[in-house]
């Protein structure tokens, strides 16, 4: 098995961990691998796809240090790395605690603009009826 | 669902990023918190202790924006200004990003797109870096720092991305 990220260099290797996890298909085979590692043919019949077409998908992942294969030649299971998931979700984690909060801040403005136009509105009835 | 808990990011391809939050007002009022600086100044703004003294936007295709932010107590500054490319009320803006910070290179391009249904708004934004070394440095600093900060120093590197 081969270190995480072997050969790549750190924004190379980011590089490829988004690019890996921007197929739904490898986010799902990620997905089924948190509950455990599984071969090739375990992947291939949930997912209802050749087994070449996985191990392409498997290769994407295993290069972005995503996953691990075991050696056992026959099988060769493959396994969750946690710690490269990790790293590239915490970026995002940060970005997302910013923008959830301003959107918070957004939410609160547009309730009291909202008041705002309903007071003026009435404001305007009230004054077309006297 | 509420629309406090809507809110989507994702990372797509070698180069975006794509954003995604409902809000429970009709899109003629959230176009205008987007684009005028009477309303940006009060809501973008990130972490406690941040405030934005210069808000300029000349709402215009061709016309530039530009955000200052202050720290109250710690004096730091950041900036960031763009362009505006397209402008379609209140469905549709375009415009370019690029902090005035040096340690920030390159730009993005930020589309923000609005549809409502029944009442409510959903705001679509993707940023899309010039460059795939554009984005790397934005996220290497990002993860970099991200894991192993803490919340207070997490905020330079997440008001970078302040921009709208």
């Amino acid at each position: 098995m081969q270190p995480y990220g072997y050969g790549l260099s750190s924004s190379q290797r980011l590089d490829a961990v988004f690019a890996a996890l921007a197929d739904p298909t490898r986010r799902a085979i990620l997905a089924r691998l948190a509950s455990g590692q599984a071969s090739v043919l375990e992947l291939a019949k949930p997912f209802n796809m050749s087994q070449p077409a996985v191990s392409k998908h498997l290769k994407v992942l295993e290069r972005a240090g995503l996953i691990s294969r075991g050696r056992d030649a026959q099988r060769r299971p493959s396994r969750l790395e946690a710690r490269p998931l990790a790293e590239a979700t915490a970026w995002l984690a940060g970005y997302r605690e910013f923008w959830e909060r301003n959107f918070r801040n957004l939410d609160n403005l547009l309730e009291e603009l909202k008041r705002e136009d309903k007071r003026i509105r009435r404001a305007k009835r009230q004054r077309s009826t006297k | 669902m509420n629309a406090k808990d809507t809110f989507k990011l994702t990372a797509s391809g070698d180069r975006e990023i794509i954003m995604t939050r409902v809000f429970d007002a009709p899109r003629k009022l959230v176009f205008d918190t987007l684009t005028k600086p009477e309303f940006v100044n009060r809501w973008l703004l990130g972490p406690d202790g941040w405030t934005m003294p210069i808000c300029q936007i000349d709402l215009k295709v061709g016309g530039a924006y530009r955000y200052v932010w202050r720290h109250d107590t710690k004096g730091t500054e950041m900036s960031v200004g763009g362009i505006y490319r397209e402008i379609a009320p209140p469905e549709r803006v375009v415009h370019t990003e690029k902090f005035e910070q040096a340690w920030y290179p390159g730009e993005a391009i930020v589309t923000t797109v609005l549809t409502e249904q029944s009442g409510r708004t959903t705001l679509t934004c993707t940023i899309l870096y010039d460059s795939r070394e554009t984005r790397d440095t934005v996220f290497k600093s990002g993860m970099e720092r991200g894991v192993v900060a803490s919340y207070d120093r997490l905020e330079s590197i997440l008001t970078e991305h302040a921009a709208k």
